[in-house]
């Protein structure tokens, strides 16, 4: 039952994929634009193998992707099969609009492969390295015997076995490492109380897995957990203990679909791509009935009847991931009065206005108000996810936005807080101070938009929110932080370069390297951190290697006092000169002109060597006059 | 479900595990007399045909299985005694 998670059941239903597979493949001229039209809806594993290799085929047979969409290099290296599961990953990348190039390491022969700095793996240069170890491979056959004391430092030598694979991987490669947990295949030797025998291999299984979360936090890699998966699913649904046997495929080729979509969870979250915002539905979405219909008192909703209950279950789950960081918004047929109704006046209500930072109610078509809630968030389309029990809403949306994630939701509204959680939709690998505030920061950004309209010039409104920006150089507060914008900031982004924890100290360790941590606040409060510049030396110049900012200050002349601040600190340092860079993605058209806008001139003579159209950029230090602006500059921050 | 019924579904399965549409199976229709029914695709073939049927094919039948014809009987052989 629980096993439809391994089937991906909140994926919508291809009335007859294998069919449509053939269709494609049999045309004259199969396009990847086709094949997305399949892959995105769900595939069993056998249609996956067939899906993957129609797009092995094409990719082999078409010009390069287009910019922004650059081959992401995944590389395996695992104790036991993995040659099955590399098809899922692939195709599980192309439902996400990314093309994947796979590796495997020789069966078993990972640590030869990391100490040789020529081996396969390491020349394959993959920017995500998922490290596989099965439990017999760690515990072996001489543990049963031991003592609590023996069985604890069994423990810590396994570990620090792990930590000496994980060092040497991050010694050869800078990308994303990730650490897959360890499969629970052991039996229970004891029962229920399996820790009164220290040396039990399944307890200490068990005991590695969850000692990994720390070990994982220190050394800045990332944690595939399957085993909690596993817990949630029964073993069944993942593992065929005679598969293991005749292939020695620890994960059963059924679950290869399932296996990839959690793995492309952590790779996209990596890169920013999970989503975002959360869109609700409000009649038989957040409570029972239709409020037009049936009014305050007629809606059901809290204690008193278990549908009521189902509901106010499901809005603590979405107030407690908009409290992690979700952003909230309503797109509700109906009119705005009767659909704020029971957010303003009813008692068992969980959910209020105040958490929701988009609020759209009318008779128009959902898919124009989505696009309208994407743009007065100034957030991408495919960061949202569309939540409707009206099926006919969802096709609607689908089909009109078909970036949109939006889940084949059960009927029944006590399972709807599992699906979108089992769904995975926002995967995140760090939470920050940031994150807890960002509902509010949001909900200050339409006062501060009524503000804006109660003036008639744009500078009295600036000068009326009383802006100060705040600076310091990067520091290990604000790491965190700093490493998750590096990673998630897609459109306001020169050069969308991503680094990991390790990347950016290595930076902060560059004595003439200029880091910068920019937050800014104003009289409606906090926006947290909204600005990187990282500059790197290069001869009597700073080349600005990154200049990120969050899109929700947008319009406030944030750029310009940024680029006084930039001026300011690399004279200090002795430079003559900034160097620019743009290098266009799909999402970063809106900084195209920033440099030009900066008062930067073209570089040209470089332009032979540069890719997908870059451009570089050139401004000298003693020419510059210092913006105008209506923001107050600070050194020094409180983190929030 | 008659002999016929369950080698054509079985059939259908290999097709889509061989990615062969076109493929002509019957009962005599052994690996080695068709490309790339390989140890991978079998694995992969008994997968399908356990999900499909909703049984369970043992280690040790899968080792002595000579030909679809085999495969059928067996298949049929479980369902018989997954009604009973």
């Amino acid at each position: 039952m629980n096993s439809r998670s391994v089937d991906l059941y909140w994926l919508e239903r291809h009335p007859n994929a294998s069919e449509a597979l053939s269709v494609i493949s049999k045309s004259p001229e199969p396009t990847l634009d086709a094949l997305h039209g399949v892959v995105g809806k769900y595939l069993d594993f056998l249609q996956v193998n067939r899906a993957d290799k129609l797009l092995q085929r094409i990719l082999a047979g078409s010009p390069p992707p287009a910019v922004g969409s650059k081959p992401l290099r995944f590389a395996i290296l695992s104790t036991s099969t993995a040659d099955h599961l590399l098809p899922a990953i692939r195709v599980a990348g192309w439902r996400r609009s990314q093309i994947i190039e796979t590796h495997t390491g020789e069966y078993g022969q990972y640590l030869q492969e990391l100490e040789n700095p020529h081996s396969d793996v390491i020349k394959f240069k993959p920017d995500v390295m998922l490290l596989v170890f099965h439990a017999q491979h760690l515990i072996g056959n001489s543990a049963l015997t031991l003592t609590h004391q023996e069985a604890d430092a069994y423990v810590e030598s396994i570990l620090e076995r792990i930590r000496t694979v994980w060092r040497l991987a991050k010694s050869r490669f800078q990308g994303q490492l990730i650490q897959q947990t360890i499969i629970p295949t052991y039996l229970p030797l004891v029962g229920s109380n399996e820790q009164r025998l220290p040396g039990s291999p399944m307890r200490l299984v068990a005991r590695i897995n969850h000692a990994l979360g720390a070990l994982a936090d220190a050394e800045g890699v990332d944690l595939f957990t399957i085993d909690a998966q596993i817990a949630r699913d029964g073993i069944d649904a993942w593992h065929d203990t005679a598969l293991w046997h005749r292939a020695k495929q620890e994960i059963s080729p059924r679950a290869a679909p399932a296996y990839a979509d959690h793995l492309l969870r952590l790779v996209m979250a990596q890169r920013g791509r999970s989503a975002k915002c959360l869109v609700l539905d409000l009649d038989n979405t957040l409570w029972g009935g239709v409020i037009g219909d049936d009014g305050l008192e007629g809606i059901k909703l809290g204690q008193g009847s278990a549908i009521g209950e189902a509901y106010i279950a499901f809005q603590s789950f979405v107030r407690d991931l908009s409290r992690r960081g979700i952003i909230l918004a309503v797109c509700s047929k109906n009119d705005v009065a009767n659909a704020r109704l029971p957010f303003e006046q009813h008692p068992e209500m969980l959910l209020k206005l105040t958490d929701i930072a988009c609020f759209i109610a009318n008779w128009d078509d959902k898919a124009t108000n989505i696009r309208q809630i994407a743009a007065q968030l100034n957030i991408g389309l495919d960061s949202l996810v569309f939540v409707d029990d009206n099926p006919f809403e969802r096709n609607i949306v689908r089909r009109e936005l078909p970036m949109i994630a939006v889940p084949e939701l059960p009927e029944e509204p006590a399972l709807y807080g599992q699906c979108i959680a089992d769904a995975g939709y926002f995967e995140a690998l760090q939470v920050t101070s940031d994150d807890f505030q960002r509902n509010g920061q949001y909900l200050a950004n339409a006062e501060r938009d009524r503000l804006r309209a109660s003036h008639t010039d744009l500078k009295g409104y600036l000068k009326s929110l009383e802006m100060e920006l705040r600076w310091q150089a990067f520091d290990a507060v604000g790491l965190q932080r700093i490493v998750q914008l590096i990673n998630k900031t897609n459109q306001f982004n020169l050069t969308t370069r991503r680094y990991t924890e390790a990347e950016v100290q290595a930076i902060i360790d560059e004595p003439r390297a200029l880091t910068l941590q920019i937050r800014l606040l104003d009289k409606f409060g906090d926006n947290g951190i909204i600005g990187i510049v990282i500059g790197l030396p290069e001869a009597d110049a700073l080349r600005l290697d990154t200049w990120l900012m969050s899109c929700r200050v947008l319009g406030r002349q944030v750029e310009e006092a940024t680029m006084n601040l930039v001026v300011e600190r690399a004279r200090s340092m002795g430079v003559r000169r900034l160097i620019g860079e743009y290098i266009p993605t799909k999402k970063n058209g809106m900084v195209k002109e920033h440099y030009r806008k900066l008062g930067f001139l073209p570089l040209d003579n470089v332009a032979d060597t540069l890719a997908d159209g870059a451009t570089t950029w050139e401004h000298r230090i003693d020419s510059y006059t210092p913006f105008e602006t209506s923001i107050s500059t600070v050194q020094g921050m409180t983190h929030g | 479900m008659d002999d016929q019924a369950i080698l054509t579904q079985v059939s259908a399965i290999l097709r889509e595990v061989l990615d062969l549409p076109d493929l002509t199976v019957t009962p005599s229709t052994t690996a080695e007399n068709v490309e790339g029914w390989d140890s991978f695709a079998h694995i992969n073939l008994v997968v399908a045909i356990e999900t499909h049927f909703g049984i369970k094919i043992h280690t040790a039948e899968i080792e002595e299985l000579k030909n679809v014809g085999e495969l059928v009987q067996l298949v049929a052989e479980k369902l018989k005694h997954k009604k009973g």
